[in-house]
């Protein structure tokens, strides 16, 4: 028996703001991660045209999804505009489903089915529901039966009531029939998986991440597109007992989760650049008072406020450089939905051991983006290891309540050999110290009160550094894929771990091109013996979404080693397979050493 | 994992005196400064109160006044220039069972820390701000602050300058604080009263306190407030009265009133409001399990599917 072929389809919806867009994405996203398929959605607001236009491609298999692929197969243009940007780039096979009397096709290529519907009658004159019988249509066309089309319909209209859902249903069921009777399915069926998935938002995973760390104080000012974050933190805060507080600036956001964090919990906040800039010099302060918090960056286009609703990895020296001074931190850049869902938690114990901030770089692309997930791929019952914490036992007998700094029973910034110190938290009794973003001395004294002693600034700058020299052990080596002798590498950080593998799968399917492929995870530590065993005297490419390649630099800062090649996008929008494919064949071909992919969807 | 403290054998278990409160440092002030009766007064306040050392968490910002953590042997927090309310409130929220105490300065908090001053007061957070305004700033040697008068000569303003001051006083009462009152370093006693009753408040407490500077600022002396500064409790003002609490506030010149101008105890602090500190589990940052219960989880999960 031949091994079974693997679907892989893409849905794309595009029109104005107010049509319905995300509500049709929610729910194609659910039918299909119901049904036990892979997908990854990536939604494009194309903020150049009046009005705003979004355009939403969901992609699903049977077989894993990590980025939003190359091609779609079912275009639902909502409005002209649409229709004209994308019909030229949809290839044999696929079909356009639109409304026949308001949108004119255009000309499409050889065997794209046009699919247009007569939607003032299938929605009796609705022009909300548009979206609704066309999807009714799609899921037609994909030999999906209509049974999960009602029941998740009749889920994402609930709140609006009961005439709503059957109006909704009904709509969607005559779309279903007109397309029965009017186009032609697709020649397979949208298979089955084993499983009921679920379905994510890197905003919702990194929450959900915070909440299994156990933390107890976050708090945001909304900026895109990070507010997903403190969107599921506020909808569950009591539920699980966070406190959660939107605050007047990010500067009171970052100091006031490092408060939080002095006293002992575990405390967190999410941004974009922006923010983080305002940020920087708080996060100095966590360095300065060995303070473990964690600040999630989720990038958008900059600079200044940039394009909001748009990606790119531009963040990378800003958040390295974070605060003034020399001081240790760890930042981290987790690849996908599910791994930012298992970093936190795991970045939470490393702030803890080693008493200071924990960034991570995320970005528009894998935090908005919505990924399926297995659902016992989520464990909640995750390591939770608060390293040197010195909290109250309860008994408070006995204890000299006011000791600590004058009788020098209690250093908090003792200087011992691994440069960490226990740290007590205010409320204890026999600990008492003050934390002060001034050099101190082990007890905390300001040392520029006694006089500046430059013996005492080298020995507390001495400990804090030392803090990080064994932090790499903590941390996995980051792992190549593929096999060892091939023509290329190609090395990318972050949320391009989908995209360059699924590259890497095509160069070898499609284009007899042996790539294999390093994503790196951890920034700071950075596992350069590692990498630059790996990396030695190879062909190497780094791919990243800068202009001014700006993790190759930091790569070469850190191994010597510099990058032969390079694949960069600027222009907001995710790099796609095919972009990573056709530039590794140009450089491969000598072509060029740099490539800078055009992308096709703005007309 | 974390430990629990070990138990240290007691050398005067649980006696207070009003040494207890005194840091190991000397303060670094000039001589003369209007902050050593702040901080000889806050030490009184929290020993007439009674306050346990380990259960007061004092946070400044930056600046000369804001060195004052390190003199006194309680908790103690010297953050960034601006940012001890922000950081203060997470204190506070981290850990609501103890006695938070915020200092500094005018540049401090009217001045950089503005923003976090006004939001910090309309939440009604329990926090009580002593601030030394000295009407300049002295760690830079003397520029001119947001609460310099008109016409005030400085370093950065050597012509005079043009812009008008903040009055915290109204301003504060107009922002939320529940709390207002006004302390002068030349009156000890009636500071520390000022204090004891921040202190107690339930709320936001501001305490302005005129601190002189007496390197810089040659106008705002000693001599130039002592025979000013009239004291609103010998005066028979009615804290409670809102029009009558701005009218005092804005009043300059030859008579300039200290005492507490205005306090409300009608409004819920923000720990009050907050259910997820009113689980009976203590305070937040003392929670000692903080894994997601299955069921808990479960639930989170099947609101993907």
């Amino acid at each position: 028996m031949a091994a079974p072929i693997k679907i892989d389809f893409a849905v794309g919806i595009g029109g104005e703001n107010g049509q319905g867009i995300a509500s049709t994405g929610d729910i194609l996203a659910r039918i299909f991660a119901r049904r036990g398929l892979h997908l990854n959605a990536y939604n494009a607001y194309q903020s150049i045209i009046r009005g705003g236009h979004t355009f939403l491609t969901i992609r699903a298999s049977d077989a894993p999804v990590r980025n939003m692929g190359d091609k779609i197969d079912v275009f639902i243009p909502l409005n002209q505009d649409t229709m004209d940007r994308h019909l030229h780039l949809l290839k044999a096979g696929a079909c356009a489903i639109y409304d026949a009397e308001k949108i004119a096709p255009g000309k499409a290529a050889d065997g794209v089915q046009l699919c247009p519907m007569p939607m003032k009658e299938l929605t009796q004159g609705n022009k909300l529901a548009i979206n609704t019988a066309a999807l009714g249509a799609a899921l037609r066309l994909l030999g999906i039966e209509s049974e999960p089309l009602e029941s998740v319909v009749a889920r994402q209209f609930k709140k609006k009531g009961d005439a709503v859902v059957a109006q909704n249903i009904s709509i969607a069921r005559a779309g279903y029939d007109y397309a029965a009777q009017n186009f032609k399915a697709f020649p397979w069926k949208t298979p089955v998986g084993p499983k009921p998935l679920g379905v994510i938002t890197g905003n919702q995973a990194t929450a959900m991440g915070g909440a299994a760390a156990g933390v107890k104080f976050y708090a945001a000012y909304p900026m895109s597109p990070s507010t997903g974050v403190p969107m599921w933190m506020a909808a569950h805060a009591r539920q699980l007992g966070i406190m959660v507080r939107q605050v007047e600036d990010e500067i009171g956001v970052m100091n006031m989760v490092i408060g939080a964090a002095h006293t002992g919990c575990r405390a967190m906040c999410a941004t974009s650049g922006g923010g983080f800039a305002l940020m920087s010099e708080a996060i100095g302060m966590a360095g300065m008072l060995e303070t473990p918090v964690v600040c999630i960056d989720v990038q958008r286009a900059g600079p200044a406020t940039g394009v909001p609703t748009k990606t790119e990895q531009g963040d990378l020296w800003q958040v390295l450089g974070a605060g003034q001074g020399d001081y240790p931190k760890l930042v981290v850049a987790p690849s996908s939905q599910l791994d930012l869902f298992q970093t936190i938690p795991e970045l939470f114990n490393l702030c803890d051991k080693y008493q200071c901030p924990g960034l991570v770089l995320a970005d528009l692309l894998i935090s908005e983006g919505t990924s399926s997930i297995d659902p016992d791929e989520l464990d909640f019952n995750v390591k939770i290891d608060r390293g040197e914490l010195i909290l109250p036992n309860g008994n408070t007998e006995g204890a000299n309540l006011g000791s600590g700094y004058n009788d020098k029973a209690y250093l908090r910034f003792k200087n011992t050999e691994s440069g960490i110190s226990p740290r007590a938290v205010p409320g204890v009794p026999g600990h008492i110290f003050t934390a002060a973003t001034d050099e101190h001395d082990e007890d905390g004294t300001i040392i520029s009160d006694e006089f500046t002693n430059p013996h005492k600034r080298r020995m507390m700058v001495e400990k804090r550094g030392r803090k990080m020299q064994a932090a790499i052990n903590d941390i996995a080596p980051p792992k190549l894929f593929g096999p060892e002798n091939a023509a290329v590498i190609l090395v990318g950080w972050g949320s391009t771990e989908g995209v360059i593998r699924e590259a890497v799968e095509k160069l070898a399917g499609e284009e007899g091109i042996v790539a294999n492929h390093l994503q790196i995870k951890w920034i700071v530590p950075f596992h350069a013996a590692e990498i630059s065993r790996i990396l030695w005297q190879k062909n190497v490419i780094v791919v990243e979404n800068t202009y001014s390649g700006q993790f190759a630099r930091y790569l070469r800062s850190e191994t010597g080693f510099d990058a032969q090649g390079h694949i960069r996008k600027y222009d907001g929008e995710p790099f796609m397979p095919h972009h990573i494919v056709e530039a590794v064949k140009d450089q491969l071909a000598g072509k060029t050493r740099l490539s800078v992919p055009v992308h096709e969807v703005l007309a | 994992m974390s430990t629990a403290t070990e138990t240290a054998p007691p050398k005067d278990p649980g006696t207070l005196t009003k040494d207890t409160y005194r840091g190991r440092i000397h303060p670094d002030w000039c001589p003369g400064c209007g902050d050593f009766s702040v901080l000889a007064a806050l030490q009184t306040a929290m020993f007439e109160l009674g306050l346990q050392p380990h259960q007061v968490c004092v946070v400044s910002g930056i600046g000369c006044s804001s060195n004052l953590p390190g003199y006194v042997n309680t908790y103690g927090m010297h953050t960034l220039h601006g940012r001890s309310l922000a950081v203060a409130t997470g204190v506070k929220l981290g850990n609501h069972e103890l006695k938070v105490i915020c200092t500094g300065g005018d540049g401090d908090g009217f001045g950089i820390g503005g923003n976090h001053f006004v939001h910090t007061m309309r939440r009604n957070v329990d926090l009580t701000y002593i601030v030394m305004d000295n009407q300049i700033y002295g760690l830079t040697t003397g520029q001119c602050s947001p609460t310099s008068v008109k016409g005030m000569k400085t370093k950065s303003t050597p012509h005079g300058s043009v812009e008008n001051p903040i009055n915290p006083i109204p301003m504060a009462i107009v922002c939320g604080a529940t709390y207002v009152a006004r302390a002068f370093s030349g009156k000890q006693k009636h500071m520390v009263e000022m204090f004891k009753g921040a202190i107690q408040h339930k709320g936001f407490a501001l305490v302005d306190v005129f601190s002189p500077c007496v390197t810089y600022n040659k106008d705002n002396t000693y001599q130039w407030f002592n025979p000013r500064v009239k004291i609103l409790e010998e005066q028979g003002h009615d804290p409670t009265d809102l029009h009558k609490a701005i009218d005092r506030g804005y009043q300059w010149g030859e008579e300039i009133p200290i005492g507490l101008f205005w306090r409300r105890t009608d409004l819920e602090t923000l720990e009050e409001q907050e259910p997820v500190l009113h689980t009976g589990e203590g305070p937040l940052a003392f929670r000692s399990n903080l894994s997601i219960p299955s069921d808990h989880a479960k639930a989170l999960i099947n609101e993907l599917l």
